[in-house]
């Protein structure tokens, strides 16, 4: 709409503007036209099938494994096992104790055994089954307390009594802080393991060039790098001799944040046979890879005084971390560490176990680590709050942070949106009008959460930057983007594009993209921890700003003024309002005079102070430059005949800093809370003797576009001092409010206090029985 | 390889095809690997998520849940078959603009669904367009941006 009065032409050359529009996916044209290539679609007519024989037992020792009735079979052409591979992997250097193929031991059913390169699939199937393997069962544990239950075996000799990692840190007085309290109350929580179900199974395609001892391999993972190191450590290769690069990558939600399998028994295969193989799993196989968010144990305990404020925690946490490593020591110092960062408290004591146990590894999910212990906070504050008589809101509100500030365990907080978000939530669901007047059977409840912008300590320290962008300048006036950072569907690639293309003040379409490939493009750590648009996007940013300068530079000589004289109108250069000015391609012709194509590197490193402390052992871990927050409401409705929850709507405010992209902000908040709502109502990962008996998608129910509700999401700018034109993570800090939001809005519903998760229509008739009993037991004794 | 093949005629994408097919082929693994349109995804072990549906004879399927031999005299569309000229059609325009594709891996099924559904109804209310996407999952964006995507397709075709 224009006023009267007001200029409404199309307003002469000028930059064009590029951050904080809804900018559709750079990507996006080639998704839905079918072109985009996955790993799954090489399908060269050359190339060999892979097939893995996986093992059928929980815990054993192989006592013989012959495959030489298999290597007969004609078609076959490699088979490789545990004797093909020396050196464990894993995603902490302090942690590797993972094979692949298994190296003597099993450790949970369907862990890899062998596998075989063939001619076509019914080759390599008939091949498995020829695979002679002998099982010394040992005992296997299939929960926590069963591994860490006296006299129990170690499935690792260096885990004794099966402890991947125990954590315990006490900061301030907590004996002293419950004492102050005028209400303290202690619960225990449960959460069933859950698993990312990202729409593509696992998928590598590896290509073998025998006569220079090279390997290109492109894997579906959010961390190429990773790969990279594993595939040259676990093959005994020079890394210079390894190509990986990452195709199209559909959804990952932390269960490709590590290296799999799939990817290092690819290249085995692909080695052996001289050739290239294509490997890929079955949506069953996907589910035992795993590595989804554990079973998890929660007792906690808070004290609050009467007004609401929070006077001390006191958390012990359980997670079944599975037979390997991987993050688990990660995940249990996050579910410790992230207490803190969202509201004003010292006084924490954690006590954290990660357990090994004969069930397939888990790993970094989406919200990592810090889910599970959130729901339990904002569950239990808001019975508590109830108790007291107090509004949910208002109890938050009495234990806000002030930023800048450092929290007891040594978190740099240096935004905090979060009020603004509680505001937002209260104001747009109606809270104050609605709360307490809807209908029978109807509740709304709230929660509060945060998450890091990226790990502040990278795991494989070797002194480089966090993060590293190229940019290339050529005779023809594009600029093309370089960067290793994993587009899997985020936006990365978009969200970097905004950036060089704001301060070059040119058009997104004049700057291309190339992500994720060794041999091009410049090493980044990968799609982990909500950490691209904050580090990659500020690399970004720095390489443009470079270039930009050296834009300027030639402009000056061209027109023959000072640098500071001339003004970038992002597609003109001029000196001077009555100069005509030179154009982009001329600029980019000048600038490479005497130089050829130009190549500019920008960086970004965090600052010393947002890498955690060092109070205990493994503080490090929360340490970040910039935390997201968010508030979200859910209203519910109940069937108290059925158990049935039907999710109404969300209202949820996420503080992302910035809003880069806000159409892709949108999309990824609504989509962490969609992922939160699986988890809290359908979502659970079961077994029987260590079988996977929900490894298929209607056993493991994802919700459907039926049951999903609408989800209004209002984005908050609290900008980062230090993040990308202010911006921070979006994409995983509101997914955990779900959780404790949707139990309390039952709780609002029904009156019936949910602790263990998913809420199951049985669970739910269940809480309504236990109800009903309490209340006939009341009259009875009246 | 004893199976049994079948001399198959079919029209795909607007082309008459001849393939000599193995009567356990399924209409996916057609598609992708004799034919070479890997638009259409495999998601799942089978009839469980949807990645992989297809038109025939201008209705949606689950191509993993049909054999290639059952398509005798039929017609099949994949995703590649949609846009027009080289430009987008309103539904793939619908998913790039609305961001109904992030991952972009479900997406193949979801537009082919989209367009079962928009051939059969133009005009469908939300709860219709729910039910008519109902056998496709997606893991990315909650499926608000796609029933918003879906929306804004069947506003373009009605204009």
């Amino acid at each position: 709409m224009s006023i009267a009065g007001e200029p409404t032409a199309a307003r002469s050359e000028g930059p064009v503007t590029s951050i904080g529009v809804r900018a559709p996916l750079v990507d996006g044209p080639e998704k839905v036209v079918g072109k985009a290539l996955y790993a799954a679609d090489f399908i060269e007519q050359s190339a060999l099938v892979g097939r893995i024989l996986r093992a059928p037992v929980a815990h054993a020792n192989i006592m013989r494994l012959d495959t030489s009735k298999a290597e007969q079979l004609p078609g076959v052409v490699a088979i490789v096992t545990g004797d093909d591979v020396e050196k464990p992997y894993g995603v902490l250097p302090i942690a590797m104790n993972e094979y692949a193929p298994a190296k003597g031991r099993v450790r949970y059913r369907g862990e890899p055994v062998a596998a075989v390169a063939a001619v076509d699939v019914a080759t390599a199937q008939r091949a498995l089954d020829l695979i002679e393997i002998e099982y010394d069962e040992l005992p296997a544990y299939f929960t926590a307390a069963a591994a860490r239950a006296d006299g129990a075996m170690s499935l690792h000799e260096e885990r004794p009594g099966n402890i991947e990692r125990d954590v315990h840190f006490e900061l301030g007085e907590v004996e002293a802080g419950f004492a102050a309290a005028d209400l303290v109350r202690e619960q225990s929580f449960h959460n069933g393991e859950i698993f990312q179900v990202q729409s593509e199974p696992h998928a590598t395609y590896a290509e073998y060039d025998a006569e220079r001892d090279r390997l290109t391999v492109r894997p579906s993972t959010q961390v190429p790098y990773y790969v990279h190191l594993m595939l040259a450590r676990t093959m005994n290769m020079p890394k210079a001799n390894i190509r990986v690069i990452k195709p199209h990558i559909g959804g990952g939600f932390g269960c490709r944040t590590e290296t799999l399998h799939i990817e290092l028994i690819c290249g085995l295969l692909a080695r052996k046979a001289e050739g290239a193989v294509r490997l890929v799993a079955s949506r069953e196989e996907t589910f035992i890879t795993h590595r989804g968010r554990p079973e998890t144990d929660t007792r906690l305990k808070i004290g609050l005084t009467r007004e609401g404020r929070i006077t001390a925690i006191e958390c012990e946490t359980v997670q079944r971390g599975g037979a390997y490593s991987g993050y688990g020591i990660v995940t249990i110092l996050y579910a410790g560490s992230m207490i803190y960062g969202i509201y004003d408290v010292e006084t924490v004591k954690y006590t954290g176990y990660r357990v090994l146990t004969n069930t397939p590894p888990c790993g970094a999910m989406r919200g990592h680590g810090t889910v599970n212990t959130r729901f339990a906070f904002e569950a239990l504050l808001d019975s508590m709050a109830t108790e007291l008589g107090l509004d949910p809101f208002a109890v938050r509100r009495q234990n806000l942070l002030q930023a800048p500030t450092m929290t007891a365990n040594d978190l740099l907080v240096n935004s905090y949106g979060l009020p603004e978000c509680i505001d937002w939530a209260e104001k747009a669901s109606g809270w104050k009008e609605r709360k307490g007047n809807l209908e029978p059977g109807r509740g709304l409840g709230m929660a509060c959460s945060h998450y890091i912008s990226g790990a502040s300590k990278p795991k494989h320290w070797t002194g480089e930057p966090h993060a590293t962008v190229n940019l290339k300048l050529d005779f023809d006036g594009g600029v093309t983007l370089l960067t290793g950072a994993a587009e899997i569907g985020q936006g990365s690639s978009t969200v970097l594009v905004q950036c060089v293309a704001e301060v070059l003040g040119v058009d997104m379409s004049r700057i291309r993209i190339i992500a994720s490939d060794s041999a091009i493009t410049p090493k980044d750590n990968g799609s982990y921890s909500s950490r691209v648009t904050y580090m990659v996007g500020n690399a970004a940013i720095d390489a443009a700003e470079k270039l930009r300068g050296l834009l300027i530079d030639a402009a000056a000589r061209k027109l023959e003024v000072r640098p500071d004289a001339v003004d970038c109108l992002g597609e003109i250069y001029r000196a001077g309002s009555q100069d005509a000015g030179l154009t982009f391609d001329e600029v980019a012709l000048e600038a490479l005079c005497d130089v050829g194509t130009v190549t500019v590197s920008g960086n970004f490193s965090t600052l010393p102070e947002s890498h955690g402390g060092r109070k205990y052992r493994g503080a490090a871990i929360g340490g970040t430059m910039a935390f997201s927050y968010a508030a979200q409401v859910v209203e519910v409705s109940v069937d108290e005949d059925t158990g049935e929850i039907h999710v109404e709507k969300v209202w949820v405010a996420h503080d992302c800093g910035r809003a880069l992209n806000p159409l892709s902000v949108e999309g990824q908040v609504q989509g962490s809370v969609w992922m939160g709502m699986g988890q809290a109502m359908t979502e659970e990962t079961s077994f029987h003797k260590g079988l996977l008996v929900s490894g298929n998608m209607l056993d493991y129910r994802v919700p459907t576009i039926v049951e999903s509700p609408p989800i209004e999401v209002g984005i908050i700018e609290c900008a980062d001092p230090h993040g990308p034109f202010g911006a921070k993570e979006a994409g995983e800090g509101s997914l955990s409010s779900f959780l404790p939001a949707l139990v309390n809005a039952v709780a609002d519903a029904i009156g019936v206090r949910a602790t263990e998760l998913p809420l199951t229509p049985e669970r739910v008739l269940e809480l309504i029985e236990k109800k009903k009993k309490a209340a006939r037991m009341a009259q009875a004794a009246e | 390889m004893n199976s049994q093949k079948t001399l198959l005629s079919l029209t795909v994408n607007g082309r008459e095809r001849d393939d000599v097919v193995a009567d356990n082929l399924l209409l996916v693994d057609y598609l992708r690997e004799v034919v070479g349109l890997t638009g259409t995804k495999i998601g799942c072990d089978g009839g469980e998520c949807g990645a992989c549906t297809v038109l025939v004879d201008g209705r949606g399927r689950h191509s993993c849940l049909t054999m290639a031999a059952a398509m005798q005299g039929r017609t099949v569309e994949t995703v590649e078959a949609l846009a027009e000229s080289g430009c987008l059609s309103p539904i793939q325009r619908g998913f790039n603009e609305k961001l109904g594709a992030q991952c972009g891996f479900c997406t193949p099924g979801m537009i082919m669904a989209a367009e079962g559904l928009l051939r059969a109804n133009p005009d469908p209310d939300i709860d219709e367009i729910r039910a008519g996407m109902a056998s496709n999952i997606c893991r990315c964006t909650g499926y608000i941006k796609i029933i918003e995507a879906v929306q804004m397709a069947a506003e373009e075709l009605a204009s």
